[in-house]
């Protein structure tokens, strides 16, 4: 396993750029292009070299990593130790990294029960645009000294600053995983997650598709037999593999769409009009090539929800996240020049873009 | 006693009328004695009068304060039931406080997406009240629940005793809706699990009033879990009593709450509530775990093995539910219980990574006899948050000064083996010294300008939570080891 500190490299880096005002574009593994916006910039800066464990200490339920550590080398340090990172995230491609995963606030399908990415985030150590190390957040469950800017670095896409090492806090892997198929109607899978829910059964993932409910039970031996005999359905023998097909959207449905849609929707949320796949008890929800663009925004946004391209295989270049209202957009926008006030670091992708001026 | 300016009164009576046309005249407290309930919080050695004391009754009332403030360039300190411990809700002698006390109604409880709809003034324990008829709770409990409101808890990012499993308040929050320094109305979050935009609900949680007036909170409701049960162990010797808290997490246990006490508390605990802890313990701790039966059986008989292994002297569980609550009513009324035996008492509020802990306590006594000063320790084990309680006596001449000195260093002391100076009580007044030993000049900047975005003319709680560079320089110069090279 790599391990290197590039942090010094990489501020130099970043405070040429403010110098000179050029615009950098940030880079992990590059697992997650697809999500990357055709915003210009002058210099690449790359994160993948800057890796390796900190800090981990298992007793302390606490990791801390630099942002170019590859998940799937987390996972394993953590795995070795009996625990996890409980929010799940997807890789999307061998490569992906810690960084990238917070820069995109990414969560799989733990998300439901144990809590998303910035749940789990503790603190973290970044490069500001002024081309400053900072270090926000810490590495103890509890710490509200100073504003919380670590979790705001969440989904900023590293448009607020340049992550360079984080900490975590991380759980036991329970003792024992069970994954249950049970056949029902959409309208009755979500009825029944629903009840799931408010008995605190031990069911700590879902996915539905087409008339199959995925459950996965977790806990002691005893709890999970106990919540198992009381559901039914078929116990699946190989009950890893299918939560890892849905995270890494590797279902034949993903790949066939042209465009995947994920809608975020309360749990309490109807079946949408067209097929869909979900998982997180119904309110997170894939769906594929609608008849109409426009549409599932519009959906969602009437069921209390909202509406990404998560990933957009047309030609057409459409906006992945939907419009903020204009006094929000303002905030963002003041929060941005707080963090990056010669615009050096990525634009904020809740923004509209800026249009791209041409030196010539 | 801190010193306090008198506000200028001329100016108050000038701005009165304003405000009354506003809110209404019984809503706008003008004269000193009637403004004199309100000049502290929970750490009563910082008092001052504000200019006016205004008491809005609804979201719409907020909305026409904050607008005219800004209007006239008037600084506004928001206050809930005033139960913090950081002075985070004193008032300013140039700002009027606004008590969002009135705004108490429980707007809307969905026992179905397992969340309710709350106004700022509502106090956490009347959540999980209202919806206990729907087999719900509100997660995040802090000692002061019976008192405190929703607003103070996310203002400071409140915690409990059940952190460790359950979060703390910025975990169990939907959404929030913010009036900001403008006057302006902006909604934040969703039912929804994630909302497109940065993280503001997040950056608001623990923003000590910096960024706005939170005006209506949504929070997550979790189910009542079918079993819960509590294991009371003792030990001779604290360091075991740290391992043991350790040794449970090794096993791969989460337990519900995991609190620790040192036998001064446990001394104070048992003259004023009889809670049954042993008086000649060296430290006991409390482990809860709940979730289905079957779960809790399990992994409490490995709890108690671990707490035999790790050299338990005894381990207890509570035989039904009423010495359930008893175990937990000597750990909830430690703070008072230790308020009997001393004429004052200072509660810290430091975290550190829990490997420490017992070089952690070592310290803490030294300097508990070098100051003369006695210190009980209250331990959220769990999460590594120790609220160390300083006995003194404010009437003795200077007392109050070397308490202060004390708990400071505690507070270092917690930075250096990697913690914080705070867990979950905020910074307010008390530990704008210690901002300046955890962070750096580029980081207090950072917060700074964090805050410009918000409230570019610096009005909302002013003088609060992030300490500016002159205050940092003094600091640093009287106290060249403390700094931000603490930092691992």
């Amino acid at each position: 396993m790599n391990s290197r500190d590039l942090s010094a490299v990489l501020a130099e880096q970043v405070q040429a750029a403010a110098a000179s005002g050029s615009r950098l574009s940030l880079q992990g593994g590059n697992s997650k292009s697809f999500m990357r916006t055709n915003a210009a910039a002058d210099t690449l800066l790359s994160l993948q070299e800057h890796r390796g464990v900190v800090r981990y200490q298992p007793v302390e339920l606490v990791i801390t990593a630099r942002a170019g550590t590859p998940l799937t080398e987390l996972n394993e340090v953590l795995a070795s130790r009996g625990q996890m990172l409980p929010f799940e995230p997807p890789h999307f491609g061998p490569t992906a990294t810690l960084g990238g995963t917070v820069a995109t606030a990414q969560s799989g399908p733990g998300r439901a029960y144990y809590g998303a990415a910035r749940d789990f985030l503790l603190g973290c150590r970044f490069i500001n645009g002024r081309g400053e190390t900072l270090r926000v957040g810490g590495e103890v469950m509890k710490n509200v000294a100073g504003f919380d800017l670590a979790r705001l670095m969440c989904g900023a896409y590293g448009s607020l600053g340049v992550l360079l090492e984080l900490s975590f806090k991380v759980l036991p892997r329970p003792e024992c995983n069970r994954t249950l198929l049970l056949e029902h109607t959409e309208a009755d899978a979500l009825a029944l997650c629903q009840q799931l829910r408010r008995r605190a059964a031990p069911a700590t993932a879902s996915f539905y598709h087409q008339g199959c409910l995925y459950l996965r039970l977790s806990g002691t031996e005893a709890a999970v037999s106990a919540a198992a005999s009381t559901l039914g359905g078929q116990m699946l023998a190989a009950d890893g593999d299918i939560w890892r097909l849905v995270r890494e959207q590797q279902l034949a449905c993903f790949n066939a769409a042209q465009s995947l849609w994920r809608l975020s929707l309360p749990v309490t949320c109807a079946p949408y009009p067209e097929p869909t796949l979900w998982e997180w008890n119904g309110s997170q929800r894939w769906l594929f090539a609608p008849s109409d663009s426009s549409g599932p925004e519009r959906w969602a946004r009437e069921h209390g929800g909202s509406a990404t391209l998560f990933r957009n295989r047309s030609e057409r270049d459409l906006p992945r996240f939907p419009a903020l209202e204009p006094k929000l957009a303002d905030l963002h926008q003041r929060i941005k020049r707080a963090l990056d006030p010669f615009g050096v670091l990525p634009p904020c992708p809740y923004l509209p873009a800026e249009p791209v001026v041409h030196a010539d | 006693m801190h010193q306090s300016r008198s506000p200028d009164t001329q100016r108050a009576a000038k701005l009165a009328p304003g405000f009354r046309t506003l809110i209404g005249s019984d809503a706008v407290l003008l004269e000193s004695e009637d403004q004199r309930p309100f000049e502290c919080d929970g750490l009563p050695v910082y008092r001052q009068l504000p200019l006016l004391t205004l008491l809005p009754a609804d979201e719409q009332e907020v909305r026409d304060i904050m607008r005219y403030c800004h209007e006239q360039g008037i600084a506004v300190v928001p206050r809930g039931a005033a139960t913090g411990l950081s002075g985070g809700a004193l008032p300013h002698p140039d700002a009027v406080l606004l008590s969002l006390t009135r705004l108490n109604r429980i707007i809307a409880i969905d026992p179905v997406a397992g969340s309710a709809r709350v106004q700022p003034g509502v106090r956490n324990l009347a959540i999980s009240e209202a919806a206990a008829a729907y087999g719900l709770y509100y997660a995040p409990d802090p000692s002061s629940q019976i008192a405190c409101t929703i607003g103070g808890n996310v203002a400071e990012n409140s915690g409990g005793v059940h952190c460790l499993k359950y979060g703390l308040t910025v975990h169990n929050l939907l959404k929030l809706t913010l009036v900001t320094p403008e006057g302006e109305r902006l909604e934040l979050g969703s039912d929804a699990p994630d909302t497109p935009g940065y993280d503001l609900m997040a950056l608001l949680t623990g923003s000590e009033g910096m960024f706005g007036v939170v005006v209506e909170i949504t929070v997550k409701l979790l189910p009542l879990p079918p079993c819960t049960r509590v294991a009371l162990a003792d030990f001779t010797d604290i360091k075991r009593a740290g391992d043991a808290v350790g040794a449970i997490i090794a096993a791969g246990i989460i337990p519900a709450g995991l609190e620790m006490m040192d036998q001064l508390a446990i001394a104070a605990v048992e003259d004023f509530v009889h809670a049954g802890y042993p008086r000649d313990a060296a430290a006991i701790l409390l482990c809860e775990l709940d979730g289905s039966q079957a779960e809790v059986d399990a992994q409490m008989k490995q709890v108690c093995r671990v707490l035999k292994q790790q050299g338990a002297r005894q381990v207890r569980l509570a035989r039904d539910e009423a010495e359930r609550l008893l175990f937990w009513k000597g750990r909830k009324t430690a703070f008072p219980a230790l308020g009997r035996i001393a004429a004052d008492y200072y509660c810290m509020d430091g975290t550190i990574p829990r490997s420490h802990l017992a070089a952690v306590l070592t310290r803490i006594a030294e300097l508990s006899a070098e100051y003369g000063l006695p210190v009980a320790n209250v331990f959220h084990a769990g999460d590594g948050n120790l609220h160390p309680l300083i006995l003194y006596d404010a009437n003795q001449p200077g007392e109050l000064e070397r308490t202060e000195e004390l708990g400071g260093r505690i507070l270092e002391l917690c930075i250096e083996v990697g913690g914080s100076i705070t867990g979950e009580h905020g910074v307010g007044m008390e530990k704008l010294k210690q901002m300046c030993a955890q962070f750096t000049d580029a980081e207090l900047a950072q917060f700074r300008q964090l805050r410009d975005a918000f409230d570019p003319d610096q009005r909302m709680n002013p003088g609060k939570a992030v300490p500016d560079l002159k205050r940092c320089a003094e600091y640093r110069a009287l106290a060249p080891l403390a700094g931000a090279q603490g930092k691992p």
